[in-house]
């Protein structure tokens, strides 16, 4: 057995050596089979999902956001929780494909695209809570410096302004990166198929891709710059996000802290959503030996990292209220451990920091159940950080007078299961419709594939 | 032969082993050939080298487009905070580079990416291009599979059907295929009033504007859009049904005091308020112009501008006493203090309306009215 864990040995990023015709074949299947059951059941679950958070949208928009918990002193809650949530989850797509790109990572390719896709997904539903949390979403043109007949301009000194560039630029930027990754594929799905429909969408959406060497060598370039301006960008998103708190003077928001802390902790939570879906999705489409378990395993390795730096953050925090030697700021973080919203604080600690050391263990580390279970964990206990860090500091500010404790609506948490039936109709929908795995990045890697001296 | 091959457009050549392919376009390049190509589902190690293919300029598109992008940020920045409409935020100059700073980045970003795809796309491969030979062929089909190919263009200069042929066999080819120009394409010409593309032109732009139509003048102004100047509220002085006494204004709550208000603790004690009260202002013009204005505004409707009670209200509001009586003359000036915090009869109270500073101010110059008509004998010297 031990043999099979010796780490001197790089494995085999592909397991089987497979052919170049059996990778189509398996990443294509999907695509061409018949929707399954176990797929329909998922899509009307999700759909359910979406469905209850549209009516509870629609009541929100109707009788105004009176509906929601949102009260003083706690303005941002349930909606800015689970922007910030949202927006993190998307963070690993990124990492995945630009920064382990840039650092040659081959094990990057199996998971990659999926990855990518996760990020448009969770990005488009973190986009929906700035815009309804404005309470008015129809007047969103507003955050955009649009000439207007007020020759009024947006505030470019704002972190909310900043966070509109930010998150747009950042759907953008992913989009296009993902997209480019997909035309290849397209085009190769585009002349296996023999239905007439599909032929025309692949051949639109392929554009004409001939898999030429000439091209090949501009877009490998392309691809090259796109990772190098996605990598300063995704740290630049959550940097931002954290200054929509930090800019601010509230105790517990205003730390210097913030901006690593905040984009190691959207690292961290978006490996586990990241993990968690595609452990099911190996399964269910048989690709265990292209996201290979010593994928996974370096996976939980990030994991592990990123939650270490979570939980280093956590206690710099505290040491900093004390060391500050200032009195609002010591007692927000008295507050926050033991105080109205102790139970979300330690649930945050145990699932963020507690949990993850299972991982120092290589067994638990390769099992799927055990990393499963934890990945789960670590989402719920990120998105009690978020909720810890907004809520405990509004709910106990300078002013004690004004001092209350805040209760999500029915309606509030309508929303956020809506959101989450938004990202996984998003997710199901795709892994019916685009090629999960880039076709042509798995090609690349595979030792039969390339030349053996050039 | 020479008319079978009126439509060729090239020679193609498959590969299943990466390592001949790449030996083969090296071979090829060398011997001159300008229009042919290496096709493969993935790129392959080396190939742009064995190719002699020039390194991509698209890291230079890249930079221009994203210093482009830079600039026009700060453009923007500049010319909206500091020229079109400066503003003070924060006590920081109106042109602050380092909180633009995350604008900036973000537009360098958003220009370079975007642009430089783009560039890559449409401008360099000339996408989209689904009318291109190569489309529906075998060729293409087998390389989207598993096979690598070599395709040698009919229009190369060097170009020579059986020499190709036998170029392509020697240096490993598993298979060799002729690729021809689909006739009905290499004819075709897209016209622009075609009727389909007329049709196609009406209903976008019978649908745009009537969309354009109805949101902007009906859609906008149905529940749930609300905006601010259609919203229930009550206007000044206008009555409420929302609060029981009907009153639009609202009282301070009891017990109360407003900011830059100070308790007062004779409540219904003129006399103590007389005896304890003593003006704090003295007789300057700055305080009695004040004391005027205030006057004027708020007192004259009632107690007239000399202060005669010869009301402008036209026996809509009872007259006033006139303020000239012996009475009046003969209170201390906290009493009358005391009638503006309080109101006496149906005379409100002015607290809300005079700060302290200001009541003061209008005592001294009902003084002055006072003595207007009841001068004494020194004020004639």
């Amino acid at each position: 057995m031990k043999a099979q864990y010796d780490y001197t040995i790089e494995p085999e990023v592909i397991e089987n050596s497979p052919t170049l015709a059996q990778i189509n074949d398996v990443i294509a299947a999907p695509m061409e089979a018949p929707p399954t059951k176990g797929w329909k059941i998922a899509l009307a679950i999700s759909s359910t999902m979406l469905l209850i958070g549209a009516i509870s949208l629609g009541f929100s928009f109707y009788y105004g956001t009176g509906l929601w918990g949102n009260n003083q002193p706690v303005g941002w809650a349930f909606p800015i929780v689970n922007f910030v949530f949202w927006v993190g989850i998307g963070h690993a797509g990124t990492l995945i494909s630009a920064i382990l790109f840039l650092f040659r990572q081959k094990w990057r390719t199996g998971i990659a695209r999926f990855a990518e896709a996760m990020t448009i997904f969770a990005v488009m539903t973190a986009g929906i809570f700035p815009l309804i949390h404005t309470g008015r979403p129809w007047l969103a043109g507003y955050l955009f410096p649009l000439p207007n007949q007020h020759g009024l301009w947006v505030n470019f000194t704002s972190p909310l302004l900043w966070d509109v560039f930010a998150v747009s630029t950042y759907f953008t930027v992913s989009l296009v990166f993902w997209y480019v990754g997909l035309i290849p594929d397209f085009a190769m799905l585009r002349d296996r198929t023999k239905e007439k429909v599909k032929k025309f969408f692949y051949s639109l959406l392929s554009l004409g891709w001939r898999h030429s060497n000439r091209h090949w060598n501009h877009y490998e370039m392309l691809y090259l710059v796109l990772a190098g301006f996605a990598t300063p960008l995704v740290l630049s998103v959550h940097t931002i996000v954290s200054f929509d708190f930090a800019v601010s003077i509230l105790p517990g928001w205003h730390t210097t802290i913030f901006p690593p802390y905040f984009v190691a902790g959207a690292v961290f939570s978006g490996f586990a959503m990241v993990q968690n879906v595609l452990i099911i999705l190996r399964k269910i489409f048989k690709m265990e030996h292209i996201i290979t378990i010593d994928t996974l395993e370096k996976m939980n390795k990030v994991l592990l990292a990123t939650g270490m730096m979570v939980g280093y953050a956590y206690g710099m925090e505290f040491f900093i209220a004390w060391y500050s030697g200032n009195p609002l700021e010591s007692f927000v973080f008295v507050n926050r451990a033991f105080g109205n919203y102790a139970w979300a604080y330690w649930i945050m600690v145990t699932c963020n920091v507690v949990i993850p050391q299972l991982f120092w263990i290589r067994k638990l580390r390769r099992n799927l159940v055990v990393m499963f279970i934890v990945g789960v964990f670590v989402n719920v206990g990120m998105w009690f950080e978020r909720f810890v860090i907004t809520v405990t500091s509004l709910s106990r500010d300078f002013l004690p007078s004004s001092w209350d404790y805040y209760k999500p609506t029915l309606t509030d948490f309508g929303i956020l299961i809506g959101s989450f039936g938004l990202f996984f109709t998003l997710v199901i929908l795709f892994i019916k419709f685009a090629p999960v795995v880039s076709i042509s990045e798995v090609k690349g890697v595979l030792k039969s594939s390339q030349p053996h001296h050039h | 032969m020479e008319i079978d091959n009126k439509n060729l457009y090239g020679v193609g050549a498959l590969f299943t082993s990466p390592d001949k392919v790449s030996e083969a376009a090296a071979k090829i390049a060398e011997q001159g050939y300008q229009n042919w190509d290496v096709h493969s589902s993935y790129p392959i190690h080396g190939m742009p080298k064995k190719m002699k293919l020039k390194w991509s300029p698209l890291g230079y598109v890249a930079l221009i487009l994203g210093l482009s992008g830079t600039s026009f940020g700060l453009f923007l920045t500049y010319w909206t905070m500091s020229v079109d409409y400066p503003m003070i935020i924060g006590g920081k100059p109106s042109f602050s580079l380092p909180a633009f700073i995350p604008v900036l980045f973000e537009l360098t970003v958003l220009l370079a990416a975007v642009g430089t795809a783009l560039t890559m796309l449409f401008i360099l491969f000339k996408f989209p291009n689904n009318r291109h030979p190569l489309h529906d062929t075998d060729y293409m089909r087998e390389i989207s599979v598993d096979k690598s190919g070599i395709l040698i263009e009919a229009n190369d200069k060097k170009f020579n059907y059986d020499e190709v042929h036998t170029l392509l066999t020697s240096l490993g080819a598993d298979k060799i295929l002729d690729i021809h120009l689909d006739p009905s394409e290499v004819n075709y010409t897209p016209k622009i009033l075609e009727p389909k593309f007329l049709i196609f032109i009406i209903i976008v732009a019978f649908l745009t504007s009537f969309l354009g139509y109805f949101v902007n003048n009906k859609l906008l102004f149905m529940p749930p859009f609300d905006f601010m100047v259609d919203q229930h509220r009550n206007d000044v002085q206008s009555r409420s049904k929302f609060f029981a006494d009907g009153f639009g204004m609202r009282q301070p709550v009891e017990g109360t005091v407003a900011r830059g208000q100070k308790y007062y603790p004779f409540s219904g004690k003129p006399e103590l308020a007389e005896a304890n009260l003593i003006n704090p202002l003295l007789t300057t013009e700055e305080v009695l112009a004040l004391g005027k204005k205030k006057y004027n505004t708020f007192c004259s409707p009632c107690h007239d501008y000399h202060g005669t009670g010869n009301s402008r209200l036209n026996g809509q509001f009872p007259n006033p006493p006139s303020l000239h009586s012996e009475k009046v003359r003969n209170w201390k000036d906290g009493h009358i203090y005391h009638i503006i915090v309080e109101g006496q009869n149906i005379m409100p109270s002015y607290a809300s309306q005079l700060t302290e500073k200001e009541r003061w101010a209008v005592i001294l110059y009902i003084r002055a009215l006072q003595r207007s008509l009841n001068a004494k004998e020194e004020d004639l010297k």
